[in-house]
C-alpha cells in the first residue's frame, strides 16, 4: 500500500460563508446511513459529533504506517509515532492558542481532565472548610469530582444559580467568593441549555479573589474560537469526540506554573524520570500526567480533527451555527405547543425543547422513525432539569455540517409528533 | 410493527384514556415504580382477596409507552389469580427483551403481544417493563422498585 496524500479540508476564507455541501461530502456517515430508510438528520452533535474522511484517513495512515509505542524505542517506528503524537499536541496548543505545548496534557476526554485537576490540584491544595464554586448548569462531570473532593477533605461546594432563561446570575456568582474560596470550576457552554456563559468575566472575578479557575470547554470547543491566553483561565478542558475527533481523546490545558505544582494523577511508566524502591522522581510536564501507554491513535486523530476545523475557521463555523440556531429557534416556536428550555441571549448550537406534554423519550423515538437523531434525557445535567421542573428534554444540537433543510426536517417531524398526540 | 404503528394503534389510545387510572381506597397492596434516570414514576394499588386481584389502579407521570403498558397491564390482570398475574410478569418481560417470540411460543399474553415491537427499541424496554416490575413488587410487599441500574432488564449480567 502506498501512502496516500491526505484530503485537504476546505480552504478557510474568513470572509465567505461555509460551503456546507462541500463539508458534508467529507463526512461519509451522513450519506452511508439511512435510519429506517430515511435520510439521516444527525442533530445529536452535543453528545458526539461525526468524523470527516480526513481524520479517518489520518487514523488509517497512523495504523498502517506509523504505529509503535511512543517515548520508548530508539527505532524508526517509535520515533515516527512519537513525532506524530507530539505533533498532535501542537495542534491542540494552536487550537487553544496556548503559550507552550507542554501546557497541553492529553486525556481521554473532559471527564478525565477534570478528574486530573481534582486529584492533582484539589487533593494537594484544598482542605477542610475551603470552598469550591461551580454553577447550576454544570455537566455531572464538573459536579461529581468536586463533590468527591469535598467529601474527602471536608470542603464545601457552593453553587451559583441560574435564572429562568438559563443564564447564570452573575451577581450571585460574585457574592459566593470569600476568603475561604480556593477553586472555581465553570462551564463555557451549557450542554443542556446551550447558554454561553460570560466566561471572561467569570475568570476575572475568580482571579480578583486570587482563586484559580477551571473552564469546562466540552461544548464550547466545537462551536466557538477559544483563546486560553486571552481568557487567562488556569485550566481549560475538552473532548475530542465532540470536535469531529475520535472517542478516547481529549485534552487539558493548564498554566505551566500550576501544572508543575500539582501532584501526578496516575502513577506508572512515562511519568517518571527515575524509579528506585526508595524514591521516584517524576517526569516534567506534560509527561508527569500521562502515565502508561496513552491512546496514541485517538490523540493523533484529535490533532487531525482540530487541524480540519482550524482550516475551515472556527469563526465561520460559529457564524454558520448561529444562523442555524436562530432559524431553528424561529421555526420551532412557530409550531404551536413547542416550548424551548434555555432561552439565554447568548447561546451555542443547542436547542432543548418540549412538545406539548409529550414525554421527551416518546419524542425521540418518533423523530427517529423519520431519521432525525436527537438526544433525549437529562443530558447528565440533572440539577438543570430540576431547576426547570422537567424530568428530561429532547435536545437538537447542530454542527458545521448541518443545513437549514435539516432544520426543516426536524420541524416537520416535530409537527407530526404534536399532531399525533393532539 | 414499527414504533410509529405501535404508537398509533395502541399507545396513543391508552395514553389518552388510561384504564384503571387513579387511586384505590383501602388498597391491600401498593408499590412505587421509579426510574430516576428517565423520569418515569408510577404508583400501583391493588385489592387482593383470597389470592385474586379484585381491584387495581395506577397513577403517576411517565412516557406514553410506560403509561400504555400500565394501562393494559391493569386491564389484563384484574380478576386474575396472583400466580397467573406473576406468570404474565415473566412472560411480558421475556417478550420485550426478545426471549419470548409471542408468534411462535406458547404464552398467555393475548393483546399484550402488541408490545413485542418494544424489543427493537432497546432504550425503551425499561419503560414498558416498569409497571410489571411494580406489580411484582406490590405482590411481594416491596415498597419501591425500578427498571434502571441493577434492575434494568437489559443490564449486563441479567
Amino acid at each position: 500500500m502506498t501512502v496516500q496524500a491526505l484530503r485537504q479540508p476546505p480552504a478557510g476564507d474568513a470572509t465567505k460563508p461555509l460551503d456546507v455541501e462541500r463539508i458534508r461530502a467529507d463526512f461519509p456517515i451522513l450519506t452511508n446511513v439511512r435510519p429506517h430508510g430515511k435520510p439521516l438528520v444527525f442533530l445529536d452533535n452535543a453528545a458526539s459529533s461525526q468524523m470527516p474522511q480526513q481524520v479517518i484517513d489520518r487514523l488509517v495512515r497512523y495504523q498502517t504506517h506509523e504505529h509503535a509505542n511512543i517515548h520508548r524505542g530508539v527505532h524508526y517506528l517509535s520515533e515516527t509515532a512519537t513525532r506524530a503524537y507530539e505533533q498532535a499536541r501542537i495542534s491542540v496548543q494552536r487550537f487553544l492558542n496556548a503559550r507552550e505545548d507542554r501546557e497541553i496534557i492529553f486525556t481521554t476526554g473532559t471527564t478525565e481532565a477534570i478528574n486530573l485537576v481534582m486529584h492533582g490540584y484539589g487533593r494537594r491544595f484544598i482542605g477542610a472548610g475551603d470552598e469550591i464554586i461551580i454553577t447550576y448548569m454544570e455537566h455531572h462531570s464538573n459536579i461529581v469530582p468536586w463533590q468527591m473532593l469535598c467529601e474527602e477533605k471536608g470542603a464545601v461546594l457552593k453553587v451559583a444559580p441560574i435564572d429562568d432563561s438559563g443564564e447564570l446570575i452573575v451577581e450571585e456568582y460574585e457574592k459566593l467568593f470569600n476568603a475561604r474560596t480556593k477553586f472555581a470550576a465553570v462551564t463555557h457552554v451549557s450542554n443542556a441549555l446551550g447558554t454561553i456563559t460570560p466566561i471572561k468575566h467569570l475568570i476575572d472575578v475568580a482571579h480578583s479573589h486570587g482563586v484559580p479557575i477551571l473552564v469546562d470547554g466540552a461544548q464550547a470547543t466545537p462551536h466557538l474560537p477559544v483563546d486560553v491566553q486571552a481568557l487567562d483561565c488556569d485550566f481549560y478542558c475538552f473532548s475530542g469526540h465532540k470536535v469531529c475527533g475520535p472517542t478516547g481523546s481529549g485534552a487539558l490545558y493548564g498554566k505551566a506554573a500550576l501544572l508543575e505544582k500539582m501532584q501526578p494523577f496516575k502513577g506508572g511508566g512515562d511519568m517518571i524520570l527515575s524509579v528506585t524502591f526508595e524514591k521516584t522522581t517524576y517526569n516534567t510536564i506534560p509527561h508527569k500526567f500521562e502515565a502508561g501507554t496513552p491512546p496514541i491513535a485517538p490523540m493523533i486523530g484529535l490533532g487531525a480533527a482540530l487541524d480540519y476545523l482550524s482550516a475551515i475557521g472556527m469563526d465561520r463555523i460559529a457564524a454558520h451555527e448561529e444562523a442555524l440556531l436562530a432559524y431553528a429557534t424561529e421555526r420551532m416556536l412557530e409550531v404551536g405547543g413547542v416550548r424551548i428550555i434555555g432561552t439565554a441571549r447568548h447561546k451555542a448550537a443547542v436547542l432543548s425543547f418540549y412538545v406539548g406534554e409529550v414525554h421527551p423519550h416518546d419524542v425521540g423515538t418518533l423523530l427517529d422513525e423519520d431519521g432525525v437523531a436527537v438526544r433525549t434525557g437529562h443530558h447528565c445535567a440533572q440539577p438543570v432539569m430540576q431547576r426547570f421542573r422537567v424530568p428530561a428534554t429532547a435536545r437538537a444540537s447542530f454542527a458545521l455540517y448541518n443545513t437549514h433543510a435539516e432544520v426543516d426536517a426536524l420541524v416537520a417531524a416535530v409537527v407530526k409528533v404534536r399532531d399525533m398526540f393532539a | 410493527m414499527d414504533s410509529k404503528q405501535l404508537y398509533q394503534e395502541v399507545i396513543l389510545d391508552h395514553n389518552r384514556k388510561p384504564r384503571n387510572y387513579g387511586k384505590l381506597d383501602a388498597a391491600t397492596h401498593s408499590s412505587e415504580g421509579l426510574n430516576p434516570l428517565c423520569g418515569d414514576h408510577i404508583w400501583l394499588h391493588l385489592h387482593v382477596n383470597d389470592g385474586t386481584i379484585s381491584g387495581i389502579a395506577f397513577e403517576g407521570q411517565s412516557c406514553a409507552i410506560c403509561k400504555a403498558s400500565a394501562s393494559m397491564m391493569t386491564a389484563a390482570v384484574k380478576g386474575k389469580r396472583v400466580e397467573d398475574a406473576e406468570g404474565l410478569v415473566g412472560e411480558f418481560r421475556s417478550m420485550v427483551t426478545g426471549d419470548l417470540d409471542v408468534g411462535a411460543q406458547p404464552n398467555h399474553l393475548g393483546r399484550l403481544g402488541v408490545f413485542a415491537g418494544v424489543k427493537d427499541l432497546p432504550s425503551r424496554v425499561k419503560c414498558a417493563v416498569l409497571p410489571w416490575h411494580t406489580l411484582h413488587a406490590a405482590l411481594t410487599s416491596q415498597q419501591t422498585t425500578s427498571t434502571e441500574g441493577d434492575q434494568d432488564p437489559l443490564a449486563p449480567g441479567t
